[in-house]
């Protein structure tokens, strides 16, 4: 196909990505140079009949005035970076040099709200990956060997906690482990501790969106791995079972290295959505013991007067950072497809 | 002899049902359990004296007369105006899965066609680009929004969702018309065809079950988008889920709660029946891009 041609069939979406994807990364990129104008403060006396007070107030229409000549706000550089609430490298080197134990190293920079949310991602990221490979796998080899009348219905519950909305999908379960809500009664009656409830303490709040992240991937990895084993090769399975191969061997040595592509695959997905986790942190209200990369960015452009764009651009620019870290084995590996096939 | 040995043990099997039975109940059973505790008051879905009330609602049938009420979706449809977020929803996804296929047949047509090195670049930048947290990208859009003076219109967000969704829309179906053989273009284009001619009269009439899968997840995306929505979209326009999240903050109150999960239910159902009709394009659509990976 010429160029022209090309260009003729493509330039619709991708102008659409270059307008709404990359010039908002370039956007980002610049807005995090700058931060918020400081407040002009105005000082106006009140003068009654037990003497004069002085009254510092904000001078609005000064600061409308000074938003509408520099919408970006004031410039610092690198400035909201290296601040408190980002990369913190000041404070990191105090945490150095004055902590005595690993312990007291780890629960201070715990404080620090970007390395907060860093841990979780990544926490939530390398933990639930695995477990939904695994549980999907275990899922799909069972259904696999159900009748097949059966199969239907089974896929149709199955594909319902993957397909619905995540902010739905986490309060529906967040509804049910409410003190008062059936599992969270019911885990009460099983230690018999009336007070226990999963909202309340940071590691139980931590486990239960594990518990949800992997109740919401589990039937993706289950269903492409259910496909594939609709194509395992019959042959190499009768000879295996022929030179006596026991069942479990069968799976772990013929199943497993055939459908090791699916699992990169699986991963590679995974990895992409789970390091955005955002919804479920809302719908379980769980910002006060876990915040993630994207809830940090949320928040910031919520913030109550002003949003801070300063700040929310320098996160994501760190959460892009991630992002390409995080891609780079699987962009390698492309790459090196793509000289071999040339 | 092989299907001898293949017959499973009974504790196998026993396993294996087992396993099933539970996968089912906790991957449906939320879902259920929240629909029936819809038509019930507070005191009863969340009951402190008897998890038993959520089934049989006694204090329902006090206040109300029937061990099911319709209150809670009564509230969240009339007296919250759900009704208006669930127009702008149907308007939001209808547009977004209409212009994405649109402009993804075409760009994965030339994708899949064109055979020179910039495809794998364009292709490799529209991965990079799915991966992109889209609280990211919002985060950049808002001061320009602000500025031009287009923030909170339902168009802006039809737009934004459209490129959001460009790279997977492009990548599902550069892979499908690969699958398309190249001779059917080729023969219309000797029959005399410009390229444009041999793309509406060959390709168009054999690819609708891409475009059918592709277009179910574009609907998905628009349908379940909360990040984009919450932060573009000013109140009278918020289509279902920003709306959701905003009764959260209201449920302090007595019975308010019960809104919210009525209009949980109210957005979980159309799902249901998407699945019911479309189960088998989905499945095959989420082990297309397995298949070639």
């Amino acid at each position: 196909m010429p160029h022209k041609t090309f260009l003729a069939f493509i330039w619709p979406s991708l102008l659409a990505m270059i307008l709404f994807i990359a010039l908002p990364i370039v956007s980002v990129g610049y807005q995090s140079l700058f931060i918020e104008h400081e407040q002009i403060l105005i000082e106006s006396e009140t003068c009654g009949p037990f003497g004069c007070d002085t009254e510092v107030s904000v001078d609005a229409a000064a600061m409308a005035e000074l938003r509408e000549a520099q919408p970006a706000g004031r410039f610092t550089g690198l400035g909201t970076y290296t601040n408190a609430s980002h990369l913190a490298f000041d404070e990191i080197g105090e945490i150095f040099a004055t902590s005595e134990n690993f312990g007291e190293i780890r629960n201070r920079i715990m404080n620090l709200p970007f390395y907060k949310a860093l841990i979780f991602t990544l926490a939530y990221t390398f933990i639930v990956t695995p477990l939904v490979i695994i549980l999907g796998f275990a899922i799909a080899l069972v259904v696999n060997s159900i009748p097949r009348l059966l199969k239907g219905p089974v896929i149709f519950f199955s594909l319902l906690p993957m397909l619905v909305t995540p902010l739905v999908g986490s309060l529906v379960l967040y509804w049910m482990i409410d003190s008062r809500g059936i599992i969270g009664a019911a885990l009460q009656a099983l230690f018999s501790d009336p007070t226990l409830s999963l909202k309340a303490s940071p590691t139980l709040t931590w486990i239960t969106l594990f518990v949800y992240g992997v109740w919401h991937s589990a039937p993706f990895a289950f269903v492409v791995f259910y496909a594939g084993l609709q194509t395992v090769p019959q042959d190499t399975l009768e000879s295996a079972m022929v030179d006596g191969a026991s069942r479990w061997e069968r799976v772990r040595f013929v199943i497993v290295p055939y459908l090791m592509p699916l699992a990169t695959f699986i991963a590679l997905m995974q990895l992409m959505d789970n390091f955005r986790v955002f919804e479920p942190i809302i719908g379980f209200s769980a910002a006060a013991s876990a915040t993630s990369l994207s809830y940090l960015i949320y928040n910031d452009l919520r913030a109550s007067e002003s949003p801070l764009f300063g700040s929310a651009a320098a996160t994501s620019l760190l959460t892009i950072l991630g992002v390409i870290i995080l891609l780079l084995p699987v962009l390698r590996r492309n790459w090196r497809e793509f000289n071999r096939k040339t | 002899m092989s299907n001898l040995r293949d017959k499973k043990p009974p504790s196998l099997v026993a396993l294996s049902t087992g396993f099933v039975l539970v996968w089912l109940v906790i991957a449906a059973f939320p879902f259920l359990w929240t629909m029936w505790g819809s038509f019930k008051v507070e005191a009863d879905f969340f009951s402190r004296a008897d998890w038993m009330n959520a089934i049989t609602g006694p204090v329902t049938e006090r206040q109300h007369g029937s061990p099911f009420t319709g209150a809670g979706y009564e509230g969240a449809w009339v007296e919250q105006e759900f009704w208006r977020a669930v127009v702008n929803t149907a308007i939001v996804t209808f547009s977004v899965v209409v212009i994405s296929l649109t402009l993804g047949t075409l760009g994965g047509y030339a994708l899949a066609r064109s055979g020179f090195k910039y495809t794998f670049w364009l292709l490799m930048a529209a991965l990079v680009f799915r991966a992109m947290p889209h609280v990211t990208l919002v985060s950049g859009y808002l001061l320009p929004f602000f500025q031009l003076n287009i923030w909170g219109y339902l168009p802006t967000t039809i737009i934004v969702l459209v490129a959001i969704n460009q790279p997977f829309t492009l990548w599902m179906l550069h892979s499908f018309f690969l699958s398309i053989p190249k001779d059917l273009d080729e023969a219309a284009m000797v029959d005399g065809c410009t390229r444009f001619q041999a793309f509406r009269l060959a390709i168009i009439p054999v690819m609708w079950p891409g475009v059918v899968t592709t277009g179910l997840f574009s609907f998905l995306l628009a349908y379940n988008d909360f990040t984009v929505t919450s932060m573009l979209l000013t109140q009278e326009n918020a289509t279902m889920i920003p709306k959701i999240n905003s009764f959260l903050g209201s449920t302090q109150e007595e019975g308010k709660v019960m809104y919210a999960v009525a209009a949980v239910v109210s957005a979980i159902v159309p799902l249901f029946v998407l699945i019911l009709f479309f189960q088998r394009q989905i499945v095959s659509g989420l082990t297309a891009g397995a298949v070639k990976g």
